[in-house]
């Protein structure tokens, strides 16, 4: 099963190195990661997908709140959430394709933030299913270059993962 | 061990305030406000300083190693026997790098240590100076927590930190990374050891659920097949007397890991051995067909339960321990208490004090026959009429002559196991040993770090010709500080354990476990400026005991040349249940 993990971090160096090092010592996926100071410059918000059983991720949950700098970590796919990825992808349009390409990143929401007579470089954001979905849809259109940055995501409602 | 000069109040404060300290003087006057005696370690380039602080001051005293392996061992025996953190002192790449094994040992069975690493200076980090290597990096998966000190006057925080970090919650050895010039001697900086430490991230619990503790009870009191599981947490916890007490009032059969021996006294009769893969038959039958599980401070390691899968099927499994993580991590707990075993202990016992219901006495009382019939099946039996020396004979009679009350340092392989099935540990923090990491060369630095701070003590290093071998070095740190630790060298000329493996799974095909051209290990000891013993018969062993522990202050080595064929029974038949065990050589369950 497919799990989110948001976790607040104290923003000091390492502590983002030893949290990535428990997942590889103990041999945990990381599917993706985000990370980035929050409003307060102290801490650090880290998402994190990863998939495993119910006792893996039980662990993970467990083995991460054990690291000294880890403040908080919430498994945020076990209640109602909100989660978006933001995408990059340089593409081949030229001809026929560049109105497909076009018509298709419209139908996606996304947008096309970079223009040469040959490409076009969308910007897509959604949930990463969405973004897979995209990529998908362009089918034939040679893809050149894709970015992505890992889904961050947040609680619905009044719940907050903060100090 | 409580400091009673530290500033805790604002009048000691205010005379303390001004006072200027170098980075250097700060982190050994640091360590004597924590009331650090003993600092085990060994100098080089980037910790000059720091010695050179140390040279001027009387209240910490140094111990000089000659390899910094064995001053992680001896500062992990201190915190073993005394529950205190130990300190270690090494300098920067090759210093700290021998220190690891020594961090991994005492990370794998949560034992509180310091130790600071010296570091090139700042500004030539990453760059792959003289002496550089990435100490944080290195040690981050072996060691609880690990810092750097990135300005000096930051030294007395980080230290206090490191302390507490590693003697709350789940024990463990803390790293504390000192480049060079953060220990300038004429940079000087305002001095103030802080009396205690918050942090927002590291809150350890320590009581445990009252709901839950209360489920546990009535489990507990519904049982009729009980046992009690105790391990490590309960010595590092200081919870023997709680065990004891809550054991006799259900009189319930206790069992000991590895790591708990001395956790409830070994002569008291409902006390019925050490369990898992080397386990007595009768503790691993008792666990196996138990219905109720009472694991305090133990983490149902692969070496005590064989096969998960087949792990104690009929059992309800109350599981108390301070790292929620080791709860339902390789077997699933139904009621998990989370807290330090002590407080939860003793509340549990007024909980039952409280309770009507008692325990079915006529189930228990068949669960006692029961366990008395298993108890005659193997009963630590072994070959008495053999002419040749059993190392089992040997603990045995070590045993006897320290009436089970002396520290019994181990190193890893046959001789741990028979220590450990055979010395009669009666109270907590007299055995030890490197249970997790299995570290060879952990006995004798162990031995040495216990007798110096426990001088009057009777303290054994129950070792082979193997694993003396790899600290053997330490000979000189004992002759230097005056160590008279008892060596007992059960000597066979073989790795002993490997050799039992290769005899039981590859036909007696002893690829690389002689050891030809072994020391005379008596010379060796002369040399060293110590008593050499060689014992080969059975008649000479219990004359060179009187001699050796007649001798209090001289470290005796006694080398003893036991029968080399002798295996470790029992043995769990691997991928079986707790239960399934080799009984002898010839014998199975």
């Amino acid at each position: 099963m497919r799990h989110i993990i948001s976790v607040l971090l104290e923003n000091e160096s390492g502590a983002l190195a030893r949290l990535v090092g428990l997942f590889a010592q103990r041999g945990y996926n990381i599917d993706s990661l985000n990370v980035a100071a929050t409003e307060d410059p102290t801490l650090s918000r880290l998402t994190l997908v990863t998939h495993g059983n119910d006792q893996v991720i039980e662990q993970i949950s467990k083995q991460l709140h054990k690291l000294i700098e880890v403040v908080k970590v919430s498994d945020i796919s076990e209640a109602a959430h909100i989660e978006r990825e933001l995408m990059l992808v340089k593409v081949k349009a030229s001809g026929n394709q560049r109105e497909e390409v076009k018509r298709c990143a419209d139908i996606f929401r996304g947008q096309i933030i970079d223009v040469t007579p040959a490409t076009y470089t969308i910007q897509l954001v959604g949930t990463s299913d969405k973004l897979d979905a995209f990529i998908q849809a362009l089918g034939t259109t040679p893809i050149m270059e894709v970015v992505r940055s890992g889904a961050s995501g947040i609680a619905r409602g009044e719940k907050t993962l903060a100090l | 061990m409580t400091s009673q000069t530290q500033p805790d109040d604002k009048s000691a404060d205010s005379t303390r305030a001004t006072e200027m300290l170098s980075g250097a003087a700060m982190v050994i006057r640091a360590l004597a406000d924590e009331g650090v005696e003993y600092l085990y370690g060994y100098p080089g380039g980037a910790v000059l300083h720091i010695y050179d602080a140390l040279f001027q001051q009387n209240k910490v005293k140094h111990v000089l190693v000659r390899h910094e392996q064995a001053a992680t061992h001896m500062a992990d025996a201190y915190a073993r026997a005394s529950g205190k953190a130990g300190v270690v002192l090494v300098t920067s790449g090759p210093g700290a790098t021998n220190a690891v094994t020594g961090i991994a040992t005492a990370y794998m069975d949560s034992i509180p240590m310091v130790v600071l690493t010296g570091q090139v200076m700042s500004h030539l980090i990453g760059g792959d100076a003289f002496q550089e290597t990435d100490m944080l990096g290195i040690s981050r998966p072996i060691c609880k927590h690990n810092m750097s000190v990135r300005r000096p006057e930051d030294i007395p925080y980080l230290i206090k930190k490191a302390f507490h970090i590693a003697q709350t919650g789940r024990p463990g050895p803390v790293v504390l990374d000192i480049p060079k010039d953060m220990t300038m001697p004429n940079q000087k900086f305002a001095y103030h050891y802080p009396a205690e430490i918050n942090l927002r991230s590291y809150q350890p619990k320590l009581k445990g659920h009252s709901g839950q503790i209360k489920k546990a009870v009535t489990a507990l009191l519904g049982a009729k097949k009980p046992i009690l599981y105790a391990g490590g947490g309960v010595i590092m916890g200081s919870a023997s007397n709680e065990l004891t007490e809550l054991a006799k009032l259900l009189n319930l059969p206790v069992t000991n890991t590895l790591m708990g021996l001395g956790a409830y006294p070994a002569d008291d009769k409902q006390f019925i051995g050490m369990l898992g893969m080397h386990g007595s038959y009768e503790a691993n039958q008792t666990m196996h067909h138990a219905d109720v599980i009472l694991a305090v401070g133990a983490r149902f390691d692969d070496r005590v339960t064989n096969n998960t899968k087949k792990f104690c099927p009929d059992a309800t499994i109350i599981h108390i321990d301070i790292d929620p993580a080791s709860i339902s991590k390789t077997i699933n707990t139904h009621i998990p208490i989370v807290g330090l075993v002590q407080p939860v202990l003793t509340e549990m016992l007024e909980v039952l004090k409280q309770k009507k219901k008692k325990l079915d006495s006529a189930a228990l009382q068949q669960w006692w026959q029961q366990i008395d019939q298993w108890r005659a099946v193997h009963g630590g039996r072994y070959d008495t009429t053999a002419p040749l020396l059993k190392p089992q004979y040997v603990i045995e009679q070590v045993s006897k002559i320290t009436k089970g009350e002396a520290y019994v340092c181990s190193d890893v392989g046959q001789h741990q196991m028979f220590a450990a099935q055979y010395y009669k540990f009666n109270k907590p923090n007299r055995w030890i040993n490197s249970g997790g990491l299995g570290t060879m060369g952990f006995g004798l630095p162990a031995a040495m770090g216990v007798k110096l701070n426990y001088p009057d003590a009777d303290v054994v290093c129950v070792t082979g010709e193997g694993s003396i071998q790899m600290n053997i070095q330490e000979l000189s740190t004992c002759k230097q500080y005056g160590l008279g630790v008892k060596i007992i060298n059960l000597n066979n000329g073989y790795l002993g354990m490997v050799k039992q493996w290769q005899d039981m799974n590859y036909e007696s095909r002893y690829a690389s476990s002689y050891m030809d051209s072994l020391p005379d290990f008596v010379k060796l000891a002369e040399a060293y400026g110590h008593v050499g013993i060689r014992v080969t018969t059975p008649e000479e062993l219990q004359p060179a005991l009187e001699r050796a522990f007649a001798l209090k202050d001289r470290l005796v080595f006694l080398d003893i040349h036991i029968d080399p064929k002798e295996h470790v029974y029992p043995m769990q038949v691997p991928g079986g249940a707790m239960n399934d065990m080799f009984l002898s050589k010839t014998e199975r369950t």
